[in-house]
């Protein structure tokens, strides 16, 4: 009752209570006391970011027990196997630095995508069927609760090599080696080529192998997001970075023949951002060289090579950047579904991309023609003048083919026998090699990853022997040549 | 296209009891509930690193089980032939075999059979068929045991795969009849390495939902294997009307 009267009667201004001055406070600017005060205790209470330390989330950790240089296919899986085969869950920490998140110029993206087991090594023939069946077997490995499973596209069409007159004997040794260690290869007269696929042209051509299981080509991105995502979920840091200093203790020794010997063993990876002087000094225990087609760089940096030519002490790594090149075609009149990869006594080699008859291939150029690897330029008259006539002459179909597009990629081309580098360094007793195997890295990654993994677990290798693959044998100078190398 | 052929008749007639453990038991869920399950328990794997890891221990479960099923028969092969160990591991799939002259031989609901197979010691085996077993790339060693082997039919197997098809050229010189209706994992890159079996008449590639052209892949397979009747899809289906290509009504002019 009174209220209602009140207003009429005495007018706003005297009788409107305002809320704060109910409890007593006599204050004519509450509203901005308030704020005041609610900023006050939001600075005070935990939780809020605080501008005094800068954001360091963008550089790796400071410690961390393994530091893998090199974010390829390699290097993915030597961290893989890692963590697979470490004895507590947790046990390793691994950080794999990688100086370009885009790939766009690692060989693993670039890559034909091709497997098979036609080597000439024992060793090569069996890294190459454990491959087979690691990505046979890619979603048990690979499995991630909640990802879909990978599917990698493989086409099992197989590979077939053309050997000439003078080459048939060492095919048919190879493969009797390959065919002792368990793949399914058989060969092939220039009829029952002809019988088999009648678009082959067999002149010039003595004998033919050819893959039947475990050989083809796949996606390697596929391949290389599979890994990385399981590495993520198992735990595996990822950072962008170049690595640009190692921090080393040397060791003086004295070696059974009383010579003087000076161990180096690296205890910081310095680490530089992108664009910027900043950089993170990674305290760590092992690093891996899987920097492709950069390897040597890294290596330099460790201090390998840097002695009188002729020792141990200047022994570099003989690895370097080759560029080669790969074209895709169109042929509509050309080689059905049931194409292999096929590679000429030339050394051209083709394969079929899908269903609309595309093809794609390329071919090694000589020695004294290597391109320059300073940039990935393609060069359009390598096709024309040095691809297109082997493969018209092998396939006559090709003579009439439209070039679609094309790409370079590196190999990173081991000069001394075009064979991987696996294993730790003899002087730098904490670098391990995972690099150097021009043009098969792809196909070799997960049995180099269980390798290397095992090497630096168990100290030897267990269940592939790589050994004719560790890096003393450019001092020693003997080579492991492999001859099968497209 | 190949001249009409009669089909061996060796696939074995229609099949219309429940496997038991092969077939999923019971009820359709609805969809709506369904996906709810489905985010919920999402929602629990990204959160609880419990639920991941049961989660993961349950999937290595339902792996190593297939992979129990799959194991090595061919030790049996010294003892009882090959043609009686490659049966047995039909037959305990849950698959049925037919041996040359005799009946089928199948188990039943319980997953028993009838032991007489084991007397056929020299009585090769024509048939297979493998509808619905969980064969894999490993258990294809006890398979290709039956090397005179006829009619091989391998619909909706669910793990069988490009790899699989890859590793069937050793029944070529017998090996007429093939299906491979309703694979889940049967893509045309599988399909491309088919061309060793030259003795096939009959291949059966339809619904196979990861090939990514049926239509194409058809054409590629039947240029591939011109003594086939390759049975799946109609080439024209993949041929679309756009709205300028509607069929024209009668009363237009007919372009001379």
């Amino acid at each position: 009752m009174i209220r209602r009267v009140l207003p009429h009667g005495l007018g706003r201004g005297l009788l409107t209570r305002r809320p704060g001055t109910r409890r007593g406070g006599f204050s004519l600017d509450w509203d901005g006391k308030v704020s005041e005060i609610k900023k006050k205790i939001k600075s005070i209470l935990p939780g809020t970011p605080c501008d005094v330390l800068p954001d360091t989330s963008h550089l790796p950790p400071e410690h961390s027990d393994v530091v893998i240089v090199g974010g390829g296919v390699l290097g993915l899986s030597v961290a893989y196997w890692l963590k697979q085969l470490e004895n507590r869950r947790g046990g390793m920490q691994v950080l794999v630095v990688e100086r370009d998140h885009t790939y766009s110029q690692a060989s693993t993206g670039l890559s034909v995508g091709g497997i098979c087991q036609q080597f000439s090594l024992p060793e090569n023939i069996q890294l190459s069927l454990f491959s087979a069946s690691f990505l046979r077997n890619i979603n048990e490995y690979l499995a991630v609760t909640n990802a879909p499973p990978l599917d990698l596209q493989f086409n099992p069409s197989g590979y077939l090599l053309l050997a000439s007159e003078k080459d048939a004997a060492a095919m048919e040794s190879n493969v009797k080696v390959q065919k002792q260690e368990g793949a399914k290869v058989c060969l092939m007269s220039p009829d029952q080529l002809r019988n088999k696929f009648p678009w082959i042209n067999t002149e010039g051509v003595a004998l033919a192998s050819y893959g039947m299981e475990n050989e083809g080509w796949f996606d390697p991105w596929c391949l290389l997001h599979g890994l990385r995502q399981k590495l993520m979920s198992m735990g595996v840091f990822f950072c962008q970075g170049e690595v640009t200093r190692f921090v080393t203790s040397s060791q003086r020794m004295m070696t059974t023949d009383d010579e003087m010997v000076t161990l180096k063993s690296i205890h910081e990876v310095h680490v530089k951002m992108d664009h910027s002087l900043e950089y993170q000094p990674v305290e760590c225990a092992i690093v891996i060289n899987a920097a492709g087609a950069w390897s040597a760089q890294i290596a330099a940096l460790a201090g390998i090579g840097k002695g009188p030519p002729g020792t141990l002490q200047g022994t570099k790594l003989p690895v370097e950047p080759r560029k080669r090149y790969v074209y895709v075609w169109h042929c509509p009149q050309g080689p059905g579904l049931e194409t292999p990869l096929v590679a000429d006594t030339s050394g051209a080699y083709f394969r079929r991309e899908g269903l609309g008859s595309n093809y794609l291939g390329g071919r090694s150029p000589a020695e004294e023609e290597e391109p320059d690897p300073a940039n990935l330029e393609v060069d359009h008259d390598f096709f024309q003048e040095k691809v297109w006539p082997h493969l018209a002459l092998r396939v006559p179909a090709f003579e009439t083919l439209k070039v679609q597009t094309a790409w370079a990629g590196y190999y990173d081309y081991n000069t001394f026998d075009q064979n991987g580098v696996v294993g730790p360094h003899p002087l730098v007793v904490n670098m391990y090699f995972a690099t150097g195997f021009s043009g098969h890295g792809l196909q070799q990654a997960p049995g180099v990853g269980r390798a290397v993994a095992e090497m630096i677990l168990e100290g030897s290798f267990q269940t592939i022997d790589l050994s004719p693959f560790l890096f003393n044998r450019f001092y020693l100078g003997e080579k492991t040549q492999e001859n099968n190398i497209m | 296209m190949a001249a009409p052929w009669v089909s061996l008749r060796l696939v074995a007639p229609m099949w219309n009891g429940t496997r038991g453990i092969h077939r999923l038991g019971g009820a359709v869920v609805p969809e709506g509930n369904q996906k709810k399950e489905r985010k919920m328990l999402q929602f629990l794997n990204n959160h609880f690193y419990d639920v991941e890891a049961l989660r993961g221990y349950l999937l290595q479960r339902e792996m190593s089980k297939v992979h129990l099923k799959n194991r090595s028969f061919t030790w049996l092969e010294e003892q009882h032939g090959p043609y009686s160990a490659g049966a047995f591991f039909i037959l305990k799939q849950g698959g049925a075999v037919k041996f040359r002259d005799k009946e089928w031989i199948r188990p039943d609901k319980y997953g028993h059979f009838s032991p007489e197979f084991w007397n056929f010691r020299e009585v090769p085996v024509e048939a297979v068929d493998a509808s619905d077993c969980e064969i894999n790339y490993e258990g294809l060693d006890n398979l290709l045991l039956l090397k005179e082997l006829q009619s091989l039919s391998l619909q909706r197997c669910p793990h069988v795969d490009d790899w699989c098809l890859s590793r069937l050229y050793p029944l070529a010189d017998s090996l007429q009849e093939l299906s491979l209706a309703g694979c889940p994992r049967v893509s045309e890159r599988g399909l491309a390495c088919l061309h060793h079996l030259q003795n096939l008449r009959r291949l059966d590639i339809s619904d196979l939902p990861a090939v990514s052209n049926p239509g194409l892949t058809q054409i590629l397979v039947e240029e591939m294997l011109p003594n086939c009747q390759v049975v799946g899809v109609d080439w024209a289906e993949g041929l679309k009307l756009g709205p300028e290509e509607q069929p024209q009504d009668t009363a237009s002019p007919v372009p001379a």
